[in-house]
């Protein structure tokens, strides 16, 4: 018998044991009618082929592994980010629990949002009595100052119109007649998780702006020397936000976050749960029509908010992720034009800082090759650090990257002598990686939590850098994003580097020569 | 906190009494009038906990469901690990339940198995206005040249597929043709369908019967049979619980011959028309299939309860007196084995956590099946409530578990759930993930009970060990001494800092 009381075994070691593992084997052969083991192997081996890498490129119906999820996940992200807001997703309720189980586990938080839960009858007469029976018991339970309402693809398929759905509702009265229901319809069949995080901040920024769906006057735009800000789906978002604060207090630069989510998913265990925490006011989005420009730090987050606020009038920007020296660079360099403000000393010292770190550390970057998968504009802000610090890109893909993404992608490698053997992979899926890993290996490779089965299959070290992080804790507290981001990306690189020349060097009498004591 | 002493049993039912009343004041008269029915203070002897259940969730309460796609993919189908589970429709279902339920299975992944893989058909626009069948046709070619080990299909449908008209069935029905008789598997599991994940545990256990059972009826038995097979029914191996459990049958002479369906496997399904009994953990998830193959094929069906020595010990013996002497004295056997080491569980755990107690909300089975685990440590459980369970399981939770005066809450809402533990503080709550940070904000320990807070086994003796450990280190963990910021609970800090 294994167990013992006083040393309590679990899953890690309990099935190790003989009595497990010859039970196992047992039921193998007796009743599973296992798979001959050389044809196995065989397989197995074959999957890892020049030939095998055609076959799955060739596919065109079949998704395997990708690494994106659906609209509805983006625009909960967007609505918890606002003051006192209850993210409403109407459709089935099962997606709802989904999202919220999704960011919880990365997160480690509470993530709230309700549903209005519709079933079979609904899907025949429609949802309108489900959205004015929940907006009028989400209002009474939860008391929140707005209700961010989106759709789920039942919803969208079956044609609800939020619209007239939210406009019928009050006048039922589920909710005062000036009570915010900001809506966004969020296909899931379109786009992906940043789509939804467009639409539903667009969604929002209208409602304010453009006269709450026709009950009020539109906001008639008096121009300020504010900037607004948005950061885009991130799973830093925490840690990049309180970043981005501190540099425009620095800069004293006058700023509106646009969906601020750094302390709703980061709440004290003080003896009181807050269901809101933070957030852009909604006077705040309101008033955020005067700006005089908006920085968006995700163009492919922005795509349809962006143009919209240009043609109220601001100045707008497209960043691509920055991550490191160049990027944040280009980051502040921008803000303050736009601010018209000068760059304080402080952050030439916080740039001086992180190039002296990566003078001080990438002769053990230099020259290696990595491949990269996440949101499109994650990945370029990644790729564009790596090759500043010399490495190259080999592989960068993006599930649910565009043709002009890859382009984009194409114009940084060439750039950049280290980009010369790199190339982009929009739309592909985390399978497709596979078979790059094994026929183009590459020294490591960055990517989410589910990259982990891919260093499993080829032995490729992972780096986990992007969302979902489900197996690690506590990341999204540190920004990527600043000087102080780029530093915090470069340890992370450098510790899982020097892992794994620990980890390939410490065979005594073998390989131990190399394993040094100071690297 | 609590403490160890026994309360007023009279005070604690007025308690929870105004505790519902004053949950339901918020409400708007039409939902108060609704979520009265699914709230109640269990009165000992009464046959059923007195709450309605199995019914629509109500719009907007933040109710902790999930829907049927997850009650098939996610639960019944997913785990048989030599099948490939096409996510059908848009990309999220299956990219939110990618390999987050810890169903445990040996096997290569990606060549013979395939459980933690996220195999989806990522609907766009056009497959909704133009239907989605030629591509899952497409789909199932191109799976069977890239994954040519695979031993099966199954088509786990998404919300759009019952709204746009497709016809999965006829695309699997050719497919399984054109490849030589495959078990191909449409499941209509589409989440609008019924009110939570429960129809859609119904419907993928009815889809085991029509497209497995039903087509292999004259295949031979591939092993001989024995006096002593049974087949394990809905353990989900969640942490390896169907091992621990697999274990313990073997060790009392039986021959498990299938696993359903963690660590399960096609051949497995296949073979459990010739069990000589059917062993039922998850009574709600998979009661549907047992009932069939009684009717069907006969073969009696069992419901044992794992979790815990004395829950255990009863098991043992109720499956044991399905069969000879050979195996009672074999169950004899194993109890008389294991129960040192459970006295030494006990000894080591119980004075930490006696007197402790224990507010749960869990989906169908647990809200009933680990309280004597709970019971065994000296603990007691205060509330309960099901996700998803039906009348049965009410019934059986008041006729075989729970306590006089314990609050019974059926399809909790978010606000109630807080307001419940809020207001009683219990030790400890034993829930899913979407509640475990609320409550810890709180400052009250939690395990998750679906997940097993990513440890595990709790099935079977060896699980015990687990649980206790796990259950000891959530509630007695310093942590918790330290939620309350001490400058606040003493406004004298000053002063006092200074002397």
């Amino acid at each position: 018998m294994p167990q013992d009381a006083n040393n309590v075994i679990d899953h890690f070691e309990l099935f190790r044991g003989p009595e497990y593992q010859e039970m196992l084997a047992r039921k193998r052969e007796q009743f599973e009618n296992p798979v001959d083991p050389t044809e196995l192997a065989r397989v197995r081996e074959w999957t890892k082929t020049e030939e095998y890498k055609e076959l799955n490129f060739a596919r065109d119906s079949l998704t395997v592994n990708p690494a994106k999820a659906c609209q509805p996940l983006g625009a909960v992200f967007v609505a918890v980010g606002f003051e006192s807001t209850i993210p409403f997703v109407h459709g089935s309720q099962g997606c709802v629990a989904y999202y919220r189980s999704h960011f919880s586990r990365h997160f480690k938080e509470p993530t709230s949002c309700v549903s209005s839960s519709m079933t079979e009858d609904a899907a025949v007469f429609g949802g309108l009595n489900n959205m004015v029976d929940g907006l009028a018991n989400t209002l009474s339970m939860y008391k929140p100052k707005m209700i961010a309402v989106s759709t789920t693809c039942m919803a969208e398929v079956i044609g609800d119109d939020l619209n007239a759905f939210i406009k019928t509702a009050k006048e039922k009265g589920s909710v005062p007649d000036d009570f915010d229901v900001p809506f966004a319809h969020t296909p899931a069949f379109v786009g992906s998780h940043i789509t939804g995080y467009d639409n539903a901040m667009k969604g929002i920024l209208e409602h304010f702006w453009d006269g709450k769906a026709k009950t009020v006057d539109a906001l008639v735009r008096v121009p300020n020397g504010k900037i607004n800000f948005l950061g885009g789906f991130d799973g830093y978002t925490v840690g990049n936000l309180r970043e981005v604060k501190r540099i425009f207090e620095l800069m004293k630069v006058e700023y509106t976050i646009l969906g601020d989510t750094s302390d709703v998913w980061d709440t004290p265990t003080d003896g009181q749960f807050r269901m809101y925490d933070g957030g852009t006011t909604l006077e705040d989005a309101a008033n955020a029509v005067h700006a005089a420009a908006t920085i968006s730090m995700q163009e492919y987050c922005t795509e349809k908010t962006l143009p919209m606020i240009a043609a109220h009038g601001q100045e707008t920007v497209a960043l691509n992720h920055p991550i490191g020296v160049e990027g944040t660079d280009r980051f502040i360099m921008e803000v303050a034009r736009l601010a018209g403000v000068e760059i304080p000393e402080a952050l030439a010292m916080e740039r001086g800082r992180l190039v002296d770190a990566i003078a001080d550390s990438n002769s053990h970057i230099h020259g290696k090759k990595f491949a990269i998968y996440g949101d499109p504009d994650l990945c370029f802000g990644l790729a564009s650090f790596l090759l500043e610090l010399g490495a190259e890109p080999v592989h960068v893909l993006a599930t649910n990257g565009s043709k002009g993404w890859a382009k984009k992608m194409q114009a940084l490698f060439d750039s950049s002598p280290f980009g010369a053997n790199c190339k982009a992979y929009p739309g592909k899926d985390l399978w497709h990686m596979r078979s790059l890993l094994f026929t183009s290996p590459v020294d490591f490779l960055i990517g989410n939590t589910y990259g982990k089965y891919l260093e499993r299959d080829t032995g490729t070290p992972l780096i986990r850098i992007g969302f979902p992080i489900f197996d690690r804790h506590h990341k999204h507290r540190y920004p990527v994003w600043g000087y102080q981001g780029g530093l915090n990306v470069l340890v992370t690189i450098l510790d899982r580097i020097f892992e794994h020349m620990d980890a390939t060097t410490n065979v005594p009498a073998k390989t131990d020569y190399s394993y040094d004591i100071i690297r | 906190m609590s403490v160890s002493t026994e309360p007023d049993i009279a005070e604690v039912k007025e308690r929870n009494r105004q505790l519902i009343q004053d949950v339901l004041d918020v409400y708007p008269e039409k939902t108060a009038k609704r979520r009265a029915k699914h709230l109640n203070v269990h009165e000992e002897g009464n046959s059923d906990c007195g709450v309605k259940s199995n019914i629509k969730s109500i719009p907007g309460v933040m109710t902790i469901r999930g829907c049927a796609y997850a009650g098939s993919k996610g639960v019944v189908w997913g785990p048989i690990k030599d099948m490939i589970h096409i996510s059908h429709g848009p990309v999220g279902c299956g990219q939110y339940s990618w390999a987050a339920r810890r169903n445990y299975y040996i096997g290569t992944t990606g060549i013979d198995t395939f459980v933690t893989m996220q195999f989806t058909s990522d609907f766009q626009e056009k497959d909704i206005v133009f239907g989605g069948d030629k591509k899952l046709a497409k789909i199932m070619d191109e799976i069977e040249q890239l994954f040519p080990l695979n031993k099966g299909i199954t088509v786990q449908s998404e919300c759009p597929i019952g709204l746009i008209g497709d016809d999965i069935e006829a695309v699997s029905k050719l497919k399984s043709k054109e490849y030589g008789g495959k078990t191909i598997v449409p499941v209509r599991c589409e989440g609008f369908r019924g009110v939570s994940q429960s129809l859609g545990h119904h419907i993928a256990n009815d889809a085991v019967r029509d497209f497995v059972f039903d087509k292999m009826e004259d295949k031979p038995a591939t092993f001989d049979p024995s006096p002593y097979d049974v087949a394990i029914i809905g353990d989900y191996n969640i942490g390896g619980d169907a091992w621990s459990s697999r274990i313990l049958l073997e060790e009392m002479g039986l021959r498990v011959i299938a696993q359903w369906s963690g660590d399960g496997s096609i051949a497995e399904l296949e073979a459990t028309p010739k069990a000589k009994l059917n062993v039922l953990h998850c009574y709600r998830s998979m009661n549907y299939i047992s009932r069939h193959m009684e009717e069907k094929y006969g073969i009696p069906w069992v419901e044992y309860n794992f979790f815990g020595p004395s829950k255990i010990e009863e098991s043992l013996r109720k499956i044991a007196s399905y069969f000879d002497d050979k195996i009672k004295e074999g169950a004899e056997a194993v109890i008389a084995k294991y129960k040192p080491l459970m006295q030494a569980v006990i000894d080591r755990y119980r004075p930490r956590l006696a007197g402790k107690t224990v507010m749960l909300y869990v989906g169908g089975l647990r809200p009933r099946h680990v309280i004597g685990a709970y019971e065994d440590l000296g603990m007691n459980v205060i509330g309960t409530g099901y996700e998803f369970g039906h009348n049965d399981d009410y019934q059986r939770t008041a006729q075989h578990y729970i306590k006089d005066g314990t609050l019974i809450y059926d399809d909790v809402t978010g606000y109630e759930f807080e307001k419940f533990v809020e207001k009683i503080q219990p030790d400890l709550v034993g829930s899913g993930i979407k509640e475990k940070y609320v409550f810890q904000k709180m400052g009250v320990p939690f395990r998750q009970m679906h997940s097993w807070d990513y440890s595990g086994p709790y099935h079977g003796y060896d699980g015990f060990a687990i649980f206790a450990r796990d259950m000891d280190m959530a509630i007695n963990a310093p942590i918790w001494k330290m939620t309350p910021t001490p400058w606040k609970q003493e406004p004298d800090y000053m002063a006092i800092a200074a002397e």
